[in-house]
């Protein structure tokens, strides 16, 4: 067994990672500040009026919280949105709203030594769920990590090349719907939520964009749109969760929902559907014929940072 | 009623004539605010993409000066405890000069989270019963509680005692009196909530500390009294009100206990985290030392502590404690020295390394600069306008003029 070593100067990878990760921050946000020359917002400052798509709908301002709403309400809301993003993307929008299934406990199980690093599950996971190509956001965050370590802090989420590379594991992180989770309870305006299959939700109809959620989590799951998500036309998944993966407008923060508007109706998680091992196990822990069910009582299986009883119900195993 | 109409159009008439000094200044300070504006409708525009903020670092300037200005607000209490507690004539002429520094420092905090918002439009949903405010689960629920009780009581106090003075009338005891102590108390509430925003994260370690309220009080009552040692001056200098001398004789005395505590607590955090040397050291190192050649933030933390040690040396020495430019010298190390430790020291290390290890450095862009630029002209001018009513009815300048038979 390699020596667990936490002193800092001896990271290997750290420098070159954190290196290419400042340049490429650099390079999108100077190519912005360039564009926005003094002259241009003193201009904008003269005229500070704001295109009319922005401007928010007068009854926007007193619109009921989602859980407050009765069934009638949640259909109209619904109804609103799919026209609402109709008018934005300009396609035929199906907004779908698959209610909590009752007595559903959803896991996630994740084999480490199965899974290779090929980062299918990030791709089909944008796809599914319409995130914004740029600025890119990416649910799944993949670290290639050294054999001999579980120091989270030493993983390279940036790798390239061919993979699997001899010496390393890989190990996919996404939101862990944690049964006691921070972000819920930061979030001040309640914007955020556990259902009762565990999924922990947020309504982009809602959120006021404070990033409290993001400070809160430890696993590093929750993203921002720091601009209007851009996607390609012919890329949209036009089959929209209300609160899943409805293309986001500006200035919310969104994350994985183990693809509630699939996996309620039965069907498995993009991200598992694109994986070429079989490293990734969704199902229902109250379904004891599920794969999930087998592995929590044949595999030791372990959750990341447990001291935090955030209680996850995303876990790893060796197969 | 009319007499109150006449009494608003009397205060605000006043507040914005003034001579050619007063005209320079409120002038420069208009001028930062149309820039921070005009940064601020490309933000609003384009969204928070114009900084330079990222998911790895979610909160920047707009939240480290926020934090920052929490501490300047509830700061006014070291004023209202001498003047309505201890009966201290000589601080009594200068509270509500405290008081309204604390008004505007709230108005800068709210302004901050305002900016700092990606949905500023949905600020409704953080109004209790029209919107849905996560209340008590939600430290930052709390917050937004505290800090507009806090806003409310100081409008009140200063606001009913400088009406009665402006009407040549005694204030009464009990429209008063109940509030100023509330407000005692809900100063330390503003700044111990705003230090469990990051305390009470678990999965921030750099933050998970049990005294960080402590230091953020204490850091908050050394760059306060900092802060209106200089704003006293100014006002004996230009305006007709004297301060006394034993006022900043109080405010040093302050400052000459808070400052090393300061310094103590610091120190204690440091130790624990680098003696321990565990893994969530890692952000105290990336502070302090860099990780790897990445030390954006150390330049910055050493000079904080560099001013720092500059001021304590400054006000334990007699002899240049008593020479006033010197002394001013140290407030302004002291203050911009919290600052620092506040802002780039605490919120944004709280960042780096993130919690799965990325390594992601952060500075404000322009437009959070100018954002933040035209905040801070924001309150200044505010400041400015208020002081300056506040003077004039308190040495007598702007009174209703008395009905002569």
């Amino acid at each position: 067994m390699k020596n667990i070593d936490n002193d800092n100067s001896s990271i290997p990878n750290e420098l070159k990672r954190a290196q290419r990760v400042e340049k490429k921050t650099k390079q999108v946000l100077d190519t912005k500040i360039e564009r926005r020359g003094f002259l241009k917002m003193a201009a904008a400052a003269a005229a500070a009026t704001l295109p009319a798509k922005e401007a928010p709908a007068f009854f926007d301002f007193f619109k009921k919280h989602y859980k407050e709403m009765t069934p009638a309400e949640k259909k109209v809301a619904i109804a609103k949105l799919e026209k609402k993003l109709e008018k934005k993307l300009g396609l035929d929008i199906n907004v779908t709203n698959p209610d909590p299934i009752d007595n559903a406990h959803f896991v996630y199980g994740l084999d480490l030594s199965k899974c290779n690093g090929s980062r299918k599950c990030v791709t089909a996971c944008v796809k599914e769920n319409n995130q914004g190509r740029d600025p890119a956001i990416q649910y799944i965050k993949v670290l290639e990590m050294d054999i001999g370590t579980m120091n989270l802090e030493k993983g390279d989420q940036y790798y390239n090349g061919i993979v699997p590379k001899k010496g390393k594991f890989y190990m996919p992180i996404q939101c862990h719907q944690c049964d006691n989770p921070p972000c819920v309870k930061s979030c001040p305006v309640e914007a955020t939520w556990k259902e009762k299959d565990g999924i922990v939700v947020i309504d982009s109809e809602w959120c006021i964009g404070c990033r409290y959620c993001m400070a809160a989590c430890p696993y590093e799951a929750r993203r921002f749109n720091y601009s209007e998500p851009k996607i390609p036309k012919k890329e949209v998944n036009t089959t929209q969760g209300y609160l899943s993966n409805r293309v986001k407008p500006k200035g919310v923060v969104e994350k994985c929902h183990f693809c509630l508007h699939r996996t309620r109706e039965g069907k498995l998680p993009a991200c598992q559907e694109a994986c070429p091992t079989g490293a990734r196990k969704f199902g229902n822990l109250n379904d004891p014929k599920s794969d999930v069910a087998i592995i929590f009582k044949k595999k030791r299986i372990f959750v990341l940072k447990e001291e935090l009883n955030t209680s996850p119900r995303f876990f790893y195993y060796f197969g | 009623m009319i007499s109150y109409i006449n009494y608003w159009i009397n205060i605000i008439k006043f507040a914005f004539i003034g001579g050619k000094k007063f005209y320079l200044w409120t002038g420069f300070l208009s001028v930062l605010i149309g820039l921070g504006f005009a940064a601020y409708t490309q933000q609003f525009q384009n969204g928070l993409i114009v900084t330079n903020l990222s998911d790895q670092v979610s909160w920047g300037a707009y939240i480290a000066n926020f934090t920052f200005l929490v501490g300047v607000a509830a700061a006014a209490v070291l004023l209202v405890v001498p003047t309505y507690i201890y009966k201290r004539d000589d601080v009594k002429e200068v509270v509500l000069i405290g008081e309204l520094l604390a008004i505007s420092a709230i108005v800068m905090c709210l302004l901050f989270i305002i900016v700092d918002m990606g949905r500023p439009d949905r600020f409704m949903h953080i109004i209790p019963f029209i919107g849905r405010l996560n209340f008590p689960a939600s430290i930052l629920a709390w917050d937004v509680v505290v800090l507009n009780g806090y806003l409310i009581l100081n409008l009140h106090i200063p606001g009913y005692l400088l009406y009665k003075m402006y009407k040549n009338q005694n204030p009464s005891k009990k429209y008063y009196m109940p509030f100023v102590i509330i407000s005692i108390f809900w100063a330390v509430s503003i700044h111990t909530v705003t230090a469990f925003l990051y305390s009470g994260l678990g999965g921030r370690p750099y933050w998970n500390s049990a005294i960080l309220a402590p230091r953020f009080l204490i850091s908050a009552f050394a760059s306060g009294p900092a802060l209106m040692i200089i704003i006293f001056a100014l006002i004996n200098h230009f305006t007709n009100l004297k301060v006394k001398q034993s006022v900043s004789n109080l405010l040093l005395s302050i400052l000459k206990v808070t400052l090393p505590i300061n310094m103590f607590l610091l120190g204690s955090e440091l130790f624990k985290e680098f003696y321990t040397d565990s893994t969530h050291a890692l952000s105290a190192h990336y502070l302090f030392f860099g990780i790897n050649g990445h030390a954006m933030l150390a330049p910055f933390i050493w000079s904080s502590i560099l001013f720092s040690f500059i001021a304590m040396a400054i006000i334990f020495i007699p002899k240049l404690r008593n020479n006033k430019k010197i002394l001013y010298v140290a407030c302004v190390l002291t203050f911009i020295g919290i600052w620092i430790e506040k802002g780039m020291g605490l919120i944004i290390p709280g960042f780096i390394p993130t919690p799965i290890g990325d390594l992601v450095e952060y500075t404000p862009s322009m437009i959070e600069f100018l954002v933040s630029v035209g905040i801070w002209s924001i309150g200044g001018l505010i400041f400015t306008l208020m002081v300056k009513v506040a003077i004039a009815i308190q040495t007598g300048e702007l009174r209703e003029k008395k009905k002569t038979a």
